[in-house]
């Protein structure tokens, strides 16, 4: 049984891109971190934005989501110039969720995930009975709806995170961006939130997400888009991608790439200098 | 699959939301907690203007002043309430107001409890400008006097000052601790200069400085706070607009702008608004101090919410100004401006609602 989009459609189903970035150049201030980049992102499934710090994978998801404005190119949305929008249409295509955002010491998770109506209100439309639906599903999709009356601040790492997927679940979006929604989690935690992401996924959102673990966004994602120095290395599913070279050329790690033993995709298992047993490998090096 | 069932039995059970009043196309979100605290403040807040307009050399009853104000009084309470008391006590309720909404903008913008007004160098920009005026005789400085006032001057001064920080702030958007850090930075130079001024000049033009640097509401006329109470009630009116676009910047920009909220316009409005009613209270009352930072903290605490609620932060500073000045007239054996006793009151009354939170 799969679980209901919040929209209640099922998009994507003509297969083309919904975002995309056409020859997109964008940077702070005067540094240029990305330059003529081009990518769409396929509907329907997981995308994950891998590469090295500084390599302008955030900069390319916060230009997606239009927080950055690009210098040359532009960033379409369902046929249109993002820059084009309003910034309230936007909001109702597509959910941001920022890295480790923070919530007024004492909201409550619902009032946290019900703001995330605000694209749909106005001033006299403050909390229709509309809203209320939305926001009980946002909150029973995410999992989070026995922790309604808590304050956020007194959740573990995973759950408020959880919370904070569900507000941008409320928005009404199927469209979801996130930037590295597993930072500051313990592996237990972050495992949670991806097998969330992955069962919204399963509902029909098209998630795009920057991802610092190599072996986590090889696992959740159906297509993988790896950048270094504001430009894509390649770009496919990861059973296409991930291999020993390419690790090599966009991180200079040395690694190997192996089975996963319980999953279907493969396992990067990183060489360092030390605590390596070199000879078990030189057969095949 | 069995995760799926478990999603599915939490959508049948539906989760406490915050409940809303609903008619027609109208709808809010239904707070009783808030509603009820404001409603009680709102009544207090009345009471004591009541009482303030009450107390004095010829007393009058709390039912005739409540009466007159209604515009249903004797003519001997009319002449004594309308045109000698009247101007003091609404003095007090709109500095208060305007005090107390404009803490809970900055407060709310800045998302950090220090950034009252007091902070971010608008009453000491007024300050250092009122003292300027007073202290330096002739030339400009008493032209500028005779043609605009010292109260309309020091507005300005204030003004000029609170944007001068907001410009030395502003470094691709607003950061709260930079606001309050280059906040504090300039108003330890207006108070150099305050106090320069005042270490060189005549000891007369000192004592009538002094006398404007507490603020006080003596001897207020209708002109005075007419200004004043205009000024606020249309900031009010811009600042009840735009503060439901306000909602999603309490959790910072990113947010705010994934929410489809143009917050830097949203920002500067309400940062604007904020300066500006703060800049009415200073040239009513002068620069009362503290009122803008203890009165939306105490709105929040009081109210139960998370950030500095605007209706709520309103009535605490006007009960705050109010009360203060009742008991700086009333109570006290020496009579003091109310800026004396605004801190006396307002800082302990804090104090107390933190400890009480650490201890609960």
């Amino acid at each position: 049984m799969v679980v209901q989009s919040i929209t209640g459609v099922k998009p994507g189903t003509d297969g083309a891109s919904r975002l995309a970035a056409r020859g997109v150049t964008v940077g702070y201030g005067t540094r240029t971190v990305i330059d003529g980049l081009d990518v769409a992102v396929p509907p329907g499934v997981v995308t994950t934005i891998i590469g090295p710090n500084g390599c302008g994978k955030s900069t390319l998801l916060r230009t997606l989501a239009r927080l950055l404005k690009p210098t040359g190119g532009k960033v379409v949305l369902d046929g249109d110039d993002i820059a084009r929008l309003r910034t309230r249409d936007v909001a109702k295509k597509l959910g941001l969720l920022p890295q480790a955002p923070v919530a007024p010491e004492g909201l409550t998770v619902s009032d946290l995930v019900a703001r995330g109506r605000h694209p749909h209100q106005s001033w006299l439309r403050q909390w229709s009975s509309d809203d209320a639906d939305v926001v009980a599903r946002a909150l029973a999709m995410t999992g989070v709806s026995d922790l309604a009356d808590r304050p956020v601040d007194s959740l573990s790492g995973g759950q408020r995170q959880r919370v904070w997927i569900s507000m941008t679940l409320a928005q009404g979006t199927d469209l979801l961006l996130l930037d590295e929604p597993t930072t500051y989690l313990d592996l237990a935690h972050a495992i949670d939130v991806l097998d969330l992401v992955d069962d919204l996924h399963e509902s029909g959102c098209t998630v795009v997400m920057v991802l610092h673990d190599l072996n986590l966004a090889t696992r959740y994602s159906d297509n993988l888009v790896v950048m270094r120095e504001g430009s894509i290395l390649a770009q496919g599913h990861p059973r296409d991608v991930i291999t020993a070279e390419l690790l090599h050329e966009a991180f200079g790690l040395r690694a190997k790439v192996i089975e996963d033993p319980v999953g279907d995709r493969p396992l990067i298992v990183p060489i360092g200098r030390t605590h390596v047993e070199l000879d078990r490998l030189a057969p095949e090096l | 699959m069995n995760g799926a069932d478990v999603r599915t039995d939490q959508t049948a059970t539906r989760p406490s939301l915050t409940p809303g009043v609903r008619l027609g196309g109208v709808s809010f979100v239904w707070r009783p907690w808030l509603a009820g605290v404001t409603l009680l403040l709102a009544a207090g807040a009345f009471l004591l203007f009541c009482l303030s307009i009450g107390v004095g050399d010829y007393p009058i009853a709390l039912p005739r002043v409540v009466a007159t104000v209604f515009g249903r009084g004797e003519q001997v309470d009319e002449f004594v309430i309308m045109d000698l008391r009247m101007p003091r006590a609404l003095a007090g309720l709109v500095v208060g107001v305007a005090l107390g909404v404009s803490g809970a903008i900055t407060q709310s913008v800045a998302r950090n409890p220090l950034a009252s007004p007091d902070v971010l160098g608008i009453t000491s920009g007024a300050s250092a400008v009122a003292v300027f005026l007073v202290t330096v005789s002739g030339g400009t400085a008493a032209a500028i006097t005779d043609s605009v006032g010292l109260s309309a001057a020091a507005l300005a001064g204030g003004l000029g000052t609170g944007l001068l920080v907001y410009f030395l702030a502003w470094r691709r958007g607003i950061d709260g601790f930079r606001l309050v850090l280059i906040g504090i930075s300039v108003t330890a130079m207006m108070q150099a200069i305050t106090t320069w001024l005042l270490v060189t000049a005549d000891i007369r033009d000192v004592a009538r400085a002094q006398a404007w640097l507490v603020g006080s509401l003596d001897d207020r006329s209708w002109d005075e706070v007419s200004l004043a109470l205009w000024c606020t009630l249309a900031l009010l009116a811009v600042v009840s607009c735009v503060a439901f676009q306000f909602k999603p910047l309490h959790f910072g920009d990113e947010i705010a702008a994934g929410l489809g909220v143009r917050y830097a316009a949203v920002r500067a409005v309400l940062l604007l608004c904020a300066v500006l009613l703060a800049g009415a209270a200073v040239s009513a009352a002068g620069p009362v101090p503290f009122v803008a930072l203890v009165a939306p903290q105490v709105a929040m605490r009081l109210g139960r919410h998370p950030t500095p609620p605007m209706a709520a932060s309103a009535l605490v500073g006007a009960l705050l100004l109010i009360g203060s000045d009742l008991i700086a007239r009333a109570v006290l054996p020496v009579s003091l401006p109310v800026g004396v006793v605004t801190a006396a009151i307002g800082g302990p009354f804090l104090v107390y609602l933190l400890v009480r939170a650490n201890r609960a």
